[in-house]
């Protein structure tokens, strides 16, 4: 299969993952924001609802873990391939087109795996010490509560915000290049890619940082 | 001529006497360049010089110098072709550069381009993809009449803006993965856009990415350096197009 096993086979592979993570980043980003309360009973009736059919909930996940996982797994191993593409590097560093995201992907996406770790641990797992999980007569956890305590925290808010320029920086390489990889510009449309992908990964720095830093400066009440 | 103004540059040239040897940089003086000597030509004269005083003159490729044939392979201030936009090494001229520069002088780096000597690398490796797949092997008898086959324009324009690659390497010198996508993106390219190309499209892709990936080239990471490297100012829509033709053939 050369899907695979080529050079465009995995690239495309880790383009379409890529594509897929891009799409739960705005589902969940939306989800994120009945933390605003515009829908009836805010981000507690969200959770709720969200996890109403755990059948489904498990079906993603896993469909979730096996994308990033592919993901993972190409851009580690094409990184690594790459390293020694240029066994010497010229004396003089001079590039024209590279810039520090597009050159830095590897470090984002493995602070954007660290911070993923970090997140399920915290609110999906509720494993961080310091959480404030109270739970109604059912034994729900309050998830507003939960929230809004964490990020009165100086640190927890300073990890997520760090996360977010993380993710911003690799959305606005990631974007553009994962369209050009499935084939999906020409030198119309590929400018055009470049400016509307650091306008997505803006939107989705500012959509997500927006929730810790308007509960740390005190806007957003439990 | 308008001036006889001459300049004076410290040239740090990269010298290696064979492949296995580790090479070093050497530094040389450049004297007596007009600003209407070429690149190469420049090089030449600090070559004279050398022979005359008994020293070995420095290798390097060269042919037509008139930025055609894709022989000249330099990269200048870390720069394949020294930067200057569609230009090849031999078609830059000492007016680009001031009295008293310092120009650094190193070969194309990267993995499937070993040094054999100086600056001169062994591209043989292009070739090897070009092998490949970067033909066509139908059988087309006689010289058909002309426009026997209709092709627009457009289509014709954008093949030929793809055939434009001399096959020089700037492309994977300037890459930081030491990538030939944009060589064989244009190769492919050519052929998959004209109606006698598209019969062995599928097959062609195939066995010419595999065969970049054997040489050793480096995988995409679509910075685009290897367009702005580009003595032909070849688009990487030459790659997304190259990497339809793959997924496509993954279903042919």
């Amino acid at each position: 299969m050369q899907l695979l096993s080529s050079s465009i086979g995995r690239k495309i592979l880790m383009a379409v993952t890529g594509q897929v993570m891009i799409l739960f980043a705005l589902v969940h980003l939306i989800g994120n924001t009945t933390i605003f309360g515009w829908l009836h009973g805010g981000i507690n009736a969200y959770a709720e609802h969200l996890h109403a059919l755990p059948p489904l909930v498990w079906a993603f996940r896993l469909f979730m873990l096996a994308a990033v996982s592919i993901h993972i797994w190409f851009g580690i191993q094409l990184t690594l391939e790459n390293s020694g593409g240029r066994p010497k590097q010229y004396a003089v560093k001079s590039t024209q087109k590279v810039t520090f995201a597009s050159e830095n992907m590897i470090w984002s996406g493995l602070l954007i795996l660290a911070f993923i770790v970090y997140h399920l641990l915290h609110f999906t797992m509720k494993l961080i010490p310091g959480t404030a999980l109270v739970t109604d007569a059912e034994g729900t956890v309050n998830v507003l509560t939960m929230v809004v305590s964490s990020f009165q925290n100086v640190f927890v808010c300073a990890i997520y915000a760090g996360a977010m320029v993380a993710l911003f920086l690799h959305l606005t390489h990631g974007i553009q290049s994962s369209s050009q990889t499935i084939g999906c510009s020409n030198d119309r449309t590929l400018p055009v890619i470049v400016r509307a992908g650091t306008l997505v990964a803006l939107a989705f720095l500012v959509g997500y940082i927006t929730i810790p830093l308007s509960i740390f400066a005190g806007f957003l009440k439990g | 001529m308008s001036d006889h103004k001459t300049m004076t540059l410290t040239l740090i040239v990269w010298r290696q006497k064979g492949p296995s040897d580790p090479g070093k940089f050497e530094t040389y003086a450049a004297k007596n360049i007009t600003e209407h000597h070429s690149f190469l030509e420049m090089l030449d004269c600090v070559n004279e010089d050398m022979i005359l005083e008994g020293k070995e003159p420095i290798v390097f490729d060269h042919d037509c110098r008139e930025g055609i044939c894709g022989m000249c392979s330099q990269v200048v201030n870390g720069l394949p072709h020294g930067g200057q936009d569609r230009t090849t090494v031999c078609q830059l001229h000492m007016r680009k550069f001031k009295d008293g520069d310092t120009i650094y002088i190193e070969p194309w780096r990267a993995r499937a381009f070993p040094i054999i000597k100086d600056l001169v690398v062994d591209r043989a490796a292009l070739d090897t993809i070009i092998q490949a797949g970067g033909y066509t092997s139908c059988h087309t008898g006689g010289v058909p009449d002309a426009n026997s086959i209709l092709i627009p324009k457009p289509i014709a324009e954008e093949a030929t803006d793809a055939a434009e690659c001399i096959g020089c390497g700037a492309c994977v010198a300037g890459c930081p993965n030491g990538a030939a996508m944009l060589f064989t993106g244009a190769k492919v390219s050519q052929l998959a856009i004209l109606p006698q190309g598209k019969a062995e499209a599928a097959a062609r892709v195939t066995a010419m990415t595999t065969a970049m990936t054997e040489c050793g080239f480096g995988n995409c990471t679509n910075h685009y350096e290897c367009q702005a490297s580009c003595p032909k100012g070849i688009n990487v829509k030459f790659i997304a197009r190259m990497n339809r033709e793959f997924l496509k053939a993954q279903f042919a």
